[in-house]
């Protein structure tokens, strides 16, 4: 059974700490989401696990410190999508997909047959067969973040960490990339840990949220914890209604101040 | 599926050896003085084991072909092979299609070498067994970049690409500076100097292709072997870490490796411009982007267009001779150009 976790977490840049004191536990095929206004540390709590910036504390892989392993060896274990993927325009979906490969090929060696097959299959598997010679200049918002999602794969590591996975894509493709990673995750077992704006969605699909505030981790637990309109008051300066729909979804509405009824 | 299929690959390496082999054939063919032009490849043959035609190429015409045209062809195909193959592995690792190899500083410390080397009274160095001034070039080309590299790492806090390429903007205006300051003062050779940053391979000899060969050779084999992982790096330094891959460890090592094969081509061929950006930028327009595909292409393609190039150069001006750099220049742009609207079109 895999595991991730974080203890006492604390990020620092330029001597200013912008993730302080995270703690948390995460098992195969959980969903954390980590929510909070911008620049709350969501972005620095996901590049410290994937080993993009230094951190103090702990965090742990199947109870090994990630510190200690060689970058090959961290890339098979945690598949990281930022905000804004690199895309280069002239290369080819399938040469694109290979690369999430990288840590299982020798650094003078060429791919293998079993790495092939990992690509065609995953191409495959989220319909990107249409694309696979197709250049990534050539795709659509929606197209593309299904491609970044399927290079991810590739690394077929057990953790997987989103940032901002739908900021770039319209009402319908959000619902379709985050039911693409929800049916991933439970198919695959994988530990997912994203950061989301879009608050009625990250309730709606991780299975626990974490509201972040300058770094600290200041409400966790399920959206019907979290959400709450005082909460969200205080820590996004938002004035906002929360919904409970029958069904368990927490819908979050901006509130307009002007021309009440 | 994949643009880079087992068997597909071959090919490029075959195609590539075949135009330097039939490119090279020309040069060696070609030339003011000598026998006819289609002799030369029956002489070639005559001379192989096992092989005997009777040319008629006298001993004569066999020594102008041999001693003169054929390192000079050999000669030109190494520099143009290094010096596209550093520009592609430059541009690779900085991810920046305008960067050539003479980024930090090789070029100006190789100049200041040289000149040093033509102002030192000659007759000192004329019983020399190998001419001063390739290997005053070498040496000056390694020390400044080893000085941007001290520079580059002692001020930067991380290895960072950024540092390094400032340190040697800085050792390029140093150089330079101190290279004026030497001419300034020795007017008498800025002639000589000035032939030479133009480029030449007039006095090519086989003692030039050994002197350069082992650090072309070893620079060359290196970036190949970094082929894939460079390609690995378009995706900018935090995805590709994120992938597995040391960035700065690859940075580095693809810098020095260029850096020392291109010391070692400007030492025996002057400042030969224009190849190091413009050969990678026309293969990628033919052949997209892939460094995998890039950086073998690159060294082919270079090796022939710098035979190539050098071939009007020692005809069409005989007797005198067009320094090889301009005519890279005039023969290149406007081809390039031509490539760039092919490309515009064809979308």
């Amino acid at each position: 059974m895999n595991s991730l976790a974080l203890r006492a977490l604390r990020v620092e840049y330029g001597g200013c700490a912008v993730v302080s004191n995270v703690d948390e536990a995460l098992t195969a095929g959980e969903w954390l989401c980590l929510i909070g206004p911008n620049g709350a540390g969501k972005s620095s709590l996901l590049r410290a696990v994937a080993g993009l910036v230094e951190f103090s504390g702990e965090v742990q892989l199947n109870g090994k410190n990630v510190d200690s392993m060689r970058a090959r060896e961290m890339a098979r274990k945690v598949a990281f999508v930022p905000q804004e993927p690199v895309l280069p325009d002239d290369m080819p979906v399938s040469d694109y997909v290979m690369l999430g490969r990288n840590p299982y090929i020798s650094t003078f060696g060429r791919e293998s047959a079993r790495d092939r097959q990992v690509v065609t299959d995953l191409i495959d598997e989220l319909s990107l067969s249409v694309y696979a010679r197709r250049l990534l200049g050539t795709l659509s918002g929606g197209e593309r973040q299904r491609v970044v999602i399927a290079r991810a794969l590739a690394q077929e590591a057990p953790v997987l960490l989103l940032d901002e996975p739908t900021s770039a894509l319209d009402l319908g493709h959000q619902q379709h990339a985050l039911e693409l990673v929800d049916r991933l995750r439970r198919s695959r077992d994988l530990i997912v840990v994203s950061a989301m704006h879009d608050l009625t969605l990250a309730g709606l699909y991780s299975d626990r949220l974490l509201l972040l505030h300058q770094g600290v981790g200041v409400a966790r637990g399920t959206a019907r914890q979290v959400l709450r309109s005082e909460t969200l008051a205080e820590f996004y300066g938002v004035s906002a209604r929360v919904i409970h729909e029958d069904d368990g979804t927490v819908v979050v509405v901006p509130q307009r101040s002007i021309g009440e009824m | 599926m994949f643009s880079t299929p087992r068997g597909g690959r071959a090919t490029w390496w075959v195609l590539g050896g075949v135009l330097v082999v039939v490119v090279g054939l020309l040069g060696v063919a070609l030339g003011p003085a000598g026998p006819s032009w289609w002799r030369v490849p029956l002489a070639l043959l005559d001379r192989l084991p096992l092989v005997s035609i009777d040319s008629g190429v006298t001993d004569a015409q066999w020594n102008i072909v041999w001693q003169i045209r054929a390192p000079r062809v050999v000669l030109a195909a190494l520099v143009g092979a290094m010096l596209s193959l550093a520009g592609a592995g430059y541009q690779g690792v900085f991810r920046n299609p305008l960067v050539d190899p003479y980024l930090l500083g090789v070029a100006a410390g190789a100049g200041l070498g040289a000149t040093v080397a033509f102002v030192v009274n000659r007759d000192a160095t004329s019983t020399w067994p190998i001419d001063p001034v390739p290997l005053a070039a070498f040496i000056g080309g390694v020390i400044a970049v080893a000085l941007t590299y001290v520079i580059g790492t002692a001020f930067g806090r991380s290895r960072s690409a950024t540092t390094l390429v400032l340190a040697g903007v800085a050792v390029t205006s140093l150089a330079t500076a101190a290279q004026t300051f030497v001419l300034q003062r020795n007017n008498d050779v800025v002639r000589q100097v000035y032939s030479w940053i133009l480029g030449r391979l007039t006095s090519a000899t086989w003692g030039d292709v050994r002197l350069v060969l082992p650090y072309i050779a070893v620079s060359a084999i290196t970036l190949l072997m970094y082929r894939r992982v460079i390609d690995v790096m378009r995706v900018g330094d935090d995805e590709a870490r994120a992938l597995g891959v040391n960035v700065n460890l690859v940075r580095i090592v693809v810098v020095l490796a260029a850096t020392l094969g291109t010391s070692a081509a400007v030492a025996v061929s002057g400042l030969i411009g224009f190849v190091g950006i413009i050969v990678p930028h026309a293969v990628r327009l033919l052949m997209g982007s892939s460094n995998r595909i890039v950086l073998p292409l690159s060294m082919f393609v270079g090796a022939a267009f710098l035979i190539a190039a050098d071939i009007p150069g020692r005809i069409l001006t005989s007797p005198s001779e067009t320094p090889i750099g301009v005519v890279t220049a005039f023969f290149g742009a406007p081809f390039f150009l031509f490539l760039l609207r092919m490309r515009e079109v064809r979308q």
